[in-house]
């Protein structure tokens, strides 16, 4: 548009030189634009990929192979008075032969039994011991198959392969497809994955014990770090005086929320396990390193929470004769409490997550009961996950995505309360 | 109650009945705790050498490691377990006397616990008039409570300071601070026997350094790209739609415990890093510390990303306002106005994403080796700070092997720079936000 007056100067004028470069500006405005979408994309690929490899290798390990026998519960070897004495194993092992009867060499039934996992047996004896009323009939039962079938069956191992590179050879597998045309071994849900504790058999190994361990760990970091939280959060929003001592702990505050969680269980170790002798591995131990973690956190959340209520409300009641304490107590606390509980559960979940400084303290140990109480030891969910994801089997892996996928539900399960209640309970002043 | 009807009434009392009863409940259950935890503490110790000066003469004249072993057994034996070995009728009787030494002390303590309640109870009822002031005592105790509690941040930082470095000098005794700092060899597996060969043990942490720079400069180089565009993104250009829904979701990432994280990079990461150097002739290690300093980015993205958020948000509009006006595009205002008007607060959170790189444990002990290489090169397997440490100190612990205290100089070094980093970071942040308020 102004090519006219241009010309007739015969110079170059502002309006040309930003005309000129225009273009390019603008090509670089796209590409900028580009850049921070494509860097948002990049991290929700990423969120993705992560949820569908964890996802996809973990959902089948909520079923379980196991194998049918039909069994005659022989009266004369079973004693009903004397039950725990019970061959229980040889049972199951001639109910087993009966289905193979063509097997008779010695190397070749040992390798058929390898096909039934080491817990058949205490499966038969759990059944018996609640119905002994059964013996003297024949029941069909099932019983979990080892886990290399399972990985067999489920798909996760290559039946071409050459035999020397699978870890059943020829005659298992072929023993196996009979079984599977006689229909006597299927896949059932997975209730072992949920009731046991840990093992070395990945087909007998479960998180009943981790999650234990996890809830009596988080109970005891609840019952101390959330009354100390809010004190301290009190303190220091609503009383504490301004000079030098609140300022340095302040600065503490800010700075533990920043230490890395490690250094928290070097400190358990010193202290809780070495000076003060608490039990090893114990979830009470666990607990205590824990709240001195996530206390920051949740202090900081109750000072944010404190600091949303409004100077009139206090003034309202100091204004009515109550005293300080009567103020924060019967009118700010109330007000700020849906925010100090968010603040609190988003600890909770952290602390759930968490998995260095147990390490420290020795909670990593292989534990097979399921904990009873709080100084018993016992394991965490994220640690049993460690733990399982350092073991070679490859069925382990099915287990660890699977427990990830618990810990996850559980995450997710908090999380959503933390922001249900904040929704709720969220007041605009 | 009591008290008041005798006088006419609640009218007359100073403060309401509740507080009377607070008061009582506070100066009975404070004291009680106190001696409980105190009494917990001890306990153990105090039995236990009780229990030793009881043992034969035989048993008592052990080195103090062995003797620590019997009185292991003699507790295995107490809560029933088995022991290992022959049962031995001394232990046996140790036993027995361990478990009749804690009645006795559990039974004390009830009875220490339930007199001093009766004392507290009987010296308020005298002091308990109606012209007591209870409500001011209640609010007094009430106000130390709540300094305790919010000391323990205090007491915390202390007792990790205290109790790192009190291990980290016994370590300094038997290797000198410079060797730890400079030496260029880290093998921490000492000789257990004189004669045992090739383990000499070797502390010289520069590996161990070069390793963790390493994996946190990975890790730094995918997040603060991608936090830093993903932050300008949401906070300049998203519209409220595709910001609701993407904040979130970057969050996630954020809650995504790090063990799940060191499960991704060991198990898909890894092999795919490995596969691919392997298609275009490298060679990759299984354990890179390409794979866990990636992965390890993408942990600390959301990080980045929120701290630097809030840092975009608090530049004035004034300033993007100017800048538009004057016929700057959108990215000339947010390159050359709002980012070096930002820079000390990004700086800041970039601080911080550092120190939680060089902290970060889970996915480099999944995911990174244990072999102290000294390279600059991701695709060989390097060590940290943090993998050391959990592997020096998971498994069998003597604390008086420079082994396992070498674990607490890490730990020491790693608290002190974060530390220094973190209080670095605190500051520039907080001068930035006062700059705008």
């Amino acid at each position: 548009m102004n090519k006219e007056t241009n010309q007739s100067n015969g110079s170059v004028r502002t309006a040309d030189l930003v005309q000129k470069g225009l273009a390019r500006r603008y090509k670089t405005e796209k590409r900028f634009r580009m850049a921070g979408l494509c860097a948002i994309i990049f991290s929700l690929l990423c969120l993705a990929g992560l949820f569908v490899s964890i996802f996809g290798s973990g959902y089948t390990a909520f079923q379980q192979t196991a194998i049918e026998l039909d069994i005659f519960l022989d009266p004369s070897l079973l004693n009903p008075n004397n039950l725990s004495g019970a061959d229980f194993n040889g049972l199951v092992k001639t109910s087993f032969f009966k289905l193979f009867p063509e097997v008779t060499d010695r190397g070749e039934k040992k390798k058929l039994l390898s096909l039934l996992s080491s817990g058949a047996s205490y499966r038969l004896s759990d059944f018996v011991k609640t119905h002994p009323d059964k013996i003297g009939q024949t029941v069909s039962l099932f019983v979990p198959a080892d886990d290399d079938v399972d990985m067999l069956i489920k798909g996760h191992v290559n039946r071409n392969l050459p035999e020397t590179e699978r870890r059943l050879d020829n005659l298992q597998l072929s023993l196996i497809n009979t079984l599977e045309k006689q229909a006597k071994i299927k896949k059932q849900f997975n209730t072992t994955f949920f009731t046991a504790g840990d093992s070395r058999e990945p087909e007998l190994a479960g998180i009943r014990g981790a999650t234990c361990g996890s809830f009596y760990t988080l109970l005891i970091t609840l019952v101390l770090s959330f009354p100390i939280g809010v004190a301290a959060a009190v303190y220091l929003e609503e009383f504490a005086p301004k000079n030098r001592f609140t300022d340095v702990i302040e600065v503490n505050i800010n700075n533990l929320a920043a230490v890395p969680s490690i250094v928290f269980g070097l400190l358990g170790l010193a202290v809780f396990l070495n000076f003060f002798e608490l039990p090893r591995s114990s979830s009470l131990a666990g607990g205590i390193v824990l709240t001195l973690m996530t206390l920051p956190t949740i202090i900081i959340a109750g000072r944010a929470a404190l600091k949303s209520v409004p100077p009139s409300i206090r003034e309202a009641a100091l204004g009515v004769g109550a005293s300080k304490t009567q103020m924060v107590a019967h009118h700010v606390l109330p007000l700020a409490m849906p925010g100090m509980l968010t603040g609190t559960i988003i600890g909770m979940a952290r602390a759930l997550g968490e998995t260095a400084p147990l390490l420290m303290i020795g909670m990593v140990a292989f534990i097979v009961d399921i904990p009873a109480g709080f100084t018993d030891p016992s394991t965490v969910l994220p640690v049993q996950i460690f733990l399982w994801a350092d073991s070679p089997e490859r069925a382990f892996m099915e287990k660890t995505s699977a427990a990830i996928m618990v810990l996850l539900l559980f995450l997710v399960v908090m999380n959503s309360a933390a922001v249900f209640l904040r929704k709720k309970y969220e007041q605009r002043w | 109650m009591a008290v008041a009807d005798k006088t006419g009434g609640p009218k007359t009392l100073h403060s309401r009945p509740v507080y009377y009863g607070t008061l009582t409940a506070l100066w009975c259950a404070v004291p009680a705790l106190i001696i409980f935890s105190f009494w917990m503490m001890f306990e153990s110790t105090v039995i236990s050498n009780m229990v030793i000066s009881k043992l034969p003469e035989s048993l008592q004249s052990l080195p103090a490691d062995r003797l620590n072993l019997i009185m292991n057994d003699i507790k295995n034996l107490v809560s029933g377990n088995i022991v290992s070995g022959e049962d031995n009728p001394a232990l046996q009787a140790a036993a027995d006397y361990y478990q009749y030494l804690r009645s006795i002390s559990h039974g004390a303590l009830f009875v220490l616990i339930l007199t001093l309640c009766i004392a507290a109870v009987s010296v308020l009822q005298n002091r308990i008039r109606p012209d007591l002031r209870a409500r001011n005592h209640v609010e007094k105790l009430i106000y130390y409570i709540l300094i305790a509690c919010s000391t323990l941040a205090i007491f915390t930082t202390i007792g990790i300071v205290l109790s790192v470095l009190y291990e980290s000098i016994r370590f300094f005794k038997i290797i000198p601070l410079h060797e730890f700092l400079f030496g260029f060899k880290w093998s921490p597996q000492m000789a257990i026997r004189a004669d045992q060969v090739g383990s000499s043990g070797a502390f010289g942490a520069i590996p161990v350094f070069t390793g963790t720079l390493l994996v946190s400069a990975i890790a730094m180089a995918v997040a603060v790209p991608v936090g830093l565009m993903s932050a300008i993104y949401l906070s300049e250009y998203a519209n409220r739609k595709f910001r609701a829904f993407a904040k979130p979701l970057l969050e996630i990432l954020a809650g995504i415990p790090t063990v799940v994280y060191g499960f991704f990079a060991a198990l898909v990461v890894s092999p795919i890093i490995r596969d691919t150097g392997a298609l275009i002739g490298l060679d990759v290690s299984s354990e890179s510390a390409l794979a866990a300093g990636l992965v390890m980015g993408v942990m600390i993205i959301p990080f980045v990303s929120s701290l630097s958020d809030d840092v975009i948000n608090a530049v004035p509009q004034g300033l993007r306002d100017g800048a538009l006006s004057l016929g700057s595009t959108q990215s000339e205002t947010i390159r050359y106005i709002v980012l070096p008007a930002a820079l000390p607060g990004i700086v800041g959170g970039v601080l911080l994403a550092v120190s939680r790189a060089i902290g970060e444990t889970m996915i480099v002990v999944m995911a990174a080796g244990l072999s102290a290489n000294m390279t600059l090169n991701p695709l060989k397997t390097v060590t940290t700070v943090t993998v050391q440490i959990v592997t020096l100190l998971v498994g069998d612990q003597e604390f008086d092997s420079p082994k396992t205290l070498a674990a607490f100089a890490l730990g020491l070094l790693l608290f002190v720079v974060t530390l220094i980093l973190n209080v670095i970071a605190l500051y520039v942040v907080r001068k930035y936000r006062e700059q705008y308020e």
